[in-house]
This record gives C-alpha cells, structure tokens and sequence, in this order.
C-alpha cells in the first residue's frame, strides 16, 4: 500500500473541471513532481492536497487514513510557498517555531527545534531578523525551516523556486535535492520548469488541462513519453517530430520521413510489428539523438545519415546546437563543442534510431 | 543662444515658483486665520475685545479665560465649565472608535479572507451604510435606543457612533486586506492557527497604517459630532460639542468671547493631538511599506 494516494480526484469551478479523474501514488520517501504549462491545474492539486481547496469528488489518503474532510492543521503537511509567505511581523525564529507554538509544544523545545533546523538550513546567524532584511534565497530557506521544523509526513512545494534568479534557482534545487536525499522525506512539489521535475524527482506527473498525461520516473517520462504533448513538454530543446508513414519493401518494414525518401529503420521501442504499410506515423527523436559522425554512441544499433542544410548554430559551450532545414522540416541536433560547422552549409547528421519513438498523428499516442 | 533660452526659462521657472509659493502662503493664512483669532481672543481680557481690533496680538496675555471655561463657566445652570463635559466626550470617543475600529477589522478580515457566498453583497450593503445621512437615522435610533433601555446615557451614544461608523471602518480595512497575499493565511492555517489566532498573529499586527488611519478618521468625526450629541444626550450626559453650544449660548449679562473661545480652543485640542502624534506614525506606515519591496 502506497504511502500517499490520490484516487478518482475531481475538481469543478462552476461548470469547469479543472482537476479530471486525478489517480497517484507515492511511495514514502519519495519525491513527486507534479509539472506541466501555467493553467494545467497542479497547483490546484496540491492545493487540494494541503486542505485549502475543497474537492468536488474523490479520496486523499496519507499512510492509510483518508483526509478529505481534515483541517489543513490536522493533515501533518507542511507547506512551502511560491511567495514564502513569511510573517512579516515576526522574525525568523518566530516564523520557524509559529507551528509549534501553534501545537502547544513548550518554548525549550521549541527553541532545541529551531536551533536544530537553523543549523541544518546554515541559517543560525539570520534568527533575529525580520522576513524584510533577508534576501531571495534567505527567504527560501526560512520558508523551509518552517516546514521543516514540524517534521510533517508529507512536504508540499509550490513553485518554490521561481522567485529566484537562475544562479540561486540552481543552487537552491541542489539543496532541495541533498535535504531529501538526508532526511527522506515524502515530497510532493508542483513547477512549471522541467528541468527541475527532471533532477529532484523520483515520480514525474505530467498534468495538462486538468488531467494526467503520464506517471513515471523521470528516465521514463524522458525516453518513453506516452504522447505528443509530454514529448515536446519535457526536455529542452524539445524533442524533433518528423511527420512520415511506415514502408514495407521486400519484407523489411521501415518508416519514411521527410519527402525525399529517406528511409530509416523501424526503432526498436516499437513492438508491435504489425503496423500496417502507408500507416501514418510520427517519428520523434530528441536533438541528442541527432548528432556529427564523430558524436556516435558506439553502442547503437540502429542509426542513419542524412546529410541537411544548416540554417542557425547555436554554441552552448559544452556543445552546440545545429538548427537544420530537410525538405521544408527544421530540426535540432546536437554536435560536440569543436566540430566546425556554420550555416548555409551542408552537414551530414547521424540518427540515433535507438532513441526514436513514433506517435499517432491522430490520438497523439506513442505506438508501443 | 542656447544659454539664453535656458536663462529665460530659468526666470520663468522661477517666477512660477514665487507666485506658487505665494499662493500658497496666502492660502495658508487665510486657513489659519480663525485659530489665530480663536487663540489670541481667548488670551485677551474682556476690554481689549472691546476694542475692536480682532486681529490684534493680546496686550496683556493671560490664561484666566481658559482656567474659567475649565472649571467655572456656566452651562446651563451648573457654573462647573467644560471639564464634565469634556470627559463625556473622552469617555464616549475612546470605546467607541476602539470598538469600531475593531470590528471594522473584524469585518475586512471576514470579508477578504474567509469568503461567503453572498459577500459581495454585505459588503455593498455595509458602503451604502456611509452613505446614509445622519438626520435619516435619528428617529429610527432613538427608538432603537430607547428599547435598548440605552436612552440619554454614554453607553447609547458609543452604540450610536459604533453602528454609525462601521461601515466605513470596514470599507477601510477591507480594502487594506484585499491586498494581503492570501498565501500568508493559507500559510497561518496550514501551521495550525485558527480563526481568530490569525487575525491576532498574522493579520493586525501588519495593520499598522490602516490601524492609524481608522484611528483618525474616526477619533474626528465622533469627537467633533454635534447631530448625534445634541439628539441623544442631555444635561449633564452630554458631549463636549453640545456642551460648548450650550456654553455660548447661555449668556448671563455680558458675553464673554475670550470664555467662549477658550471652551472652543478645548474642543478643538484632542483632534488636533491625535494628528500631531498618530499623524507621524501614518507616514512612518506608508513608507515602510514603500522600501519593503
């Protein structure tokens, strides 16, 4: 039995459903990113989870009690919020031992408390202060320890990095991703930003328009999207589509993109051989499955050359991203730091076809 | 060429400048014309009123009128001054504008962050409040007081004011509190606090400038109403406006203008107190919040 779980949530405003069918489970310990664009409903997720929101339909349980009818106070959640949502008037020791105050635990150990959280959070130096004299990633770490503190059984985080510059924002995940890693905490943590589901979590749930486009783990999520939307959603830059239809010639099955007939392999995360011949397809491949010859996994099996016209060169330092034109369709490769390469030219790129997927053009499903 | 034009518009800058400035201190003089008038009479002896000149500095400067109108003026037909009257007044002001402004808290706290169906309108309900003419409710309160048993006494006149003054001490802190980052509540409910340990912990103590505002709005309006005064109380349960009408109005033989503006000066000096040291404070709020961020 799983630690948390969310089964059949609904959620309506008005005649709206913002949150349709919601089914998760976390094991304890775990880390779940609930990711997907602004609107998607995720924060209202964990809204509902916290207390704050009342559901239409559904269960939420935690450790076996189901907790849709208690008080947020009663849940033994804690809470980080986009804004911090640190008591102004109070200072930094105050805001971390409000709850325990709150709980009637006496002021000795309460003090042992924060002075324990402080340490762990190297924030012992800014007790005194008020919420108004720290800065950004002060801030943050104070809205932690005062989650923290409660050792509650599930943590709720709610963007709680996108009010800081990119630097910060790194340093900060890191340090979200070493608390966990140190106390073993069930997180549940709502962002926008896939780079962030990506490093902190253990379980990504993918949301759009109020419902679930696919659990798993965060390699899963990335290598196996289960649709189009999740495809091009998660990873940066997206993930290549070549719109194409699957060919049979003398009894080897293969699949033709673009138009001038270049023909690849069917790639190996395709089981099911029986694709019918002329079945439209789309064949999705991330820009670092699309590499110079001298980039090539020497594990592959299946790969393809196909020479295209380079349109943008985009280096990053580490490598370099190649925007490439074939037959009127763009697409992006990724090329070592060192190859010489400039637009206008004719360069020879090397298809990974062990990464490829293929969707339906028309349900938006990956073909397994 | 260009040095010209800047030095004609420089001149002409300046000349704005001076014709503001001098507006402005004729208007200033004009505004404070009737407390120079108020203090000075109050300071002169009986014959140099009776000289004429109003606007002249008193000659021989002294404070007999004031002690007169503190303790011995007559009103009526008690010759015990304003000193009654004026304790009337604070003890109506004081529990009447903390009773109002607390409730009014009370009210924009319900109104913002625990919303009811129906909040809308109790809260267009409770603006047209403010906008209802004090005669319009006189007869209908006076019943109400009545029946309340609550007649002629300090205790219906707070009643008056607090029910009177509501609606705009909820307007005002309705408002403040419609700008509170509800994040900070939901934060407050999460750690365990309840209803009113939010509004205690999380919400009043960061009402500071709102608090003040209140505070001022209403300590001026009550302590300086006369309508409700006037209707409500009599003898000697009235406040210190009814009193000093009273006290200019009484004439026994020969008017006394420098009693009467000494009563007035005493009328006149809580208002005037509450801005001097609350007034700091409001400015103090507003810009603690502006370098915040």
């Amino acid at each position: 039995m799983s630690f948390l779980q969310v089964k059949n949530l609904y959620k309506k405003i008005g005649s709206n459903d913002v949150l349709k069918d919601i089914n998760i489970e976390l094991e304890k310990g775990g880390f779940l990113v609930l990711v997907g664009p602004s609107g998607c409903g995720k924060s209202t997720l964990l809204n509902a989870i916290a207390g704050l929101m009342p559901l239409t339909s559904g269960e939420i349980s935690i450790d076996g009690q189901v907790i849709n009818d208690l008080h947020p106070s009663k849940r033994d959640i804690a809470m980080v919020f986009q804004s911090y949502a640190l008591y102004p008037n109070m200072t930094v020791e105050e805001n971390i031992g409000f709850a325990l105050e709150m709980r009637g635990v006496e002021k000795a150990a309460r003090a042992a408390a924060i002075r324990n959280v402080a340490k762990t959070l190297q924030i012992e130096h800014l007790l005194d202060r008020r919420p108004s004299q720290l800065s950004g990633g002060q801030r943050q770490r104070v809205a932690m320890g005062r989650a923290l503190v409660r050792q509650p059984r599930v943590f709720l985080f709610d963007e709680p990095l996108s009010n800081l510059d990119a630097k910060l924002r790194v340093e900060m995940r890191a340090e979200i991703k070493r608390l966990h890693h140190k106390t073993h905490a069930t997180i549940i943590y709502v962002t926008h930003d896939q780079i962030e589901a990506m490093t902190l979590a253990t379980k990504i749930v993918v949301l759009k328009e109020g419902v679930i486009q696919q659990v798993g783990t965060p390699a899963e999520i990335y290598n196996r999207p289960a649709n189009l939307f999740v495809a091009d959603f998660m990873g940066s830059p997206a993930m290549n589509m070549f719109k194409g239809s699957v060919v049979t010639t003398n009894g080897v099955r293969e699949i033709e993109i673009l138009d001038n007939n270049t023909r690849v392999a069917m790639p190996s995360s395709v089981a099911d051989q029986d694709l019918p011949d002329g079945k439209e397809i789309i064949l999705g491949l991330r820009p670092e499955g699309i590499t110079d010859e001298g980039l090539v996994d020497p594990t592959v099996v299946s790969m393809a050359k196909i020479e295209a016209d380079v349109t943008l060169v985009e280096p990053t330092g580490s490598d370099t991203f190649v925007i490439a034109k074939l037959d009127g369709t763009n697409f992006v490769g990724r090329v070592r730091a060192d190859v010489s390469i400039a637009p206008d030219q004719r360069f020879t790129f090397v298809f990974n076809l062990d990464k490829a997927v293929l969707f339906d053009p028309s349900s938006g499903l990956r073909l397994v | 060429m260009s040095a010209a034009t800047e030095t004609v518009s420089g001149g002409s800058a300046r000349t704005a400048r001076i014709v503001i400035y001098a507006l402005l201190l004729v208007l200033a003089a004009v505004y404070l014309l009737p407390l120079y008038v108020m203090l000075t009479t109050s300071l002169k002896p009986l014959d140099e009123i009776r000289a004429g000149d109003m606007l002249a500095l008193p000659r021989q400067p002294s404070l007999a009128s004031w002690y007169k109108a503190w303790g011995e003026a007559c009103i009526g037909v008690t010759c015990e001054g304003i000193k009654g009257y004026f304790w009337n007044s604070i003890k109506m002001v004081v529990p009447a504008v903390a009773i109002s402004t607390i409730l009014g808290a009370l009210n924009g706290y319900v109104l913002t962050k625990w919303r009811f169906p129906g909040h809308k309108l109790v809260f267009g309900l409770m603006l047209f409040a403010c906008f209802i003419p004090f005669q319009a409710v006189l007869i209908p309160m006076a019943r109400v007081l009545g029946i309340f048993g609550l007649a002629n006494s300090t205790a219906g006149l707070i009643f008056v004011h607090v029910v009177y003054g509501l609606g705009f001490t909820t307007l005002f802190f309705r408002n403040y509190y419609e700008a509170f980052p509800d994040e900070l509540v939901k934060a407050a409910m999460i750690d365990g606090a309840g209803f009113f340990k939010i509004f205690w912990r999380i919400l009043l103590p960061n009402s500071g400038p709102i608090i003040v505002v209140t505070v001022i709005y209403q300590f001026t309006n009550i302590w300086n109403d006369f309508l409700f005064g006037v209707s409500f109380s009599s003898g000697g349960a009235s406040p210190m406006t009814v009193a000093l009408n009273n006290l200019v109005s009484s004439s026994t033989g020969v008017k006394e203008y420098n009693v009467d503006m000494a009563a007035a000066v005493f009328a006149a000096l809580p208002t005037l107190l509450v801005y001097i040291v609350a007034g700091r404070y409001f400015v103090r709020g507003l810009m603690a919040g502006a370098v915040k961020g």
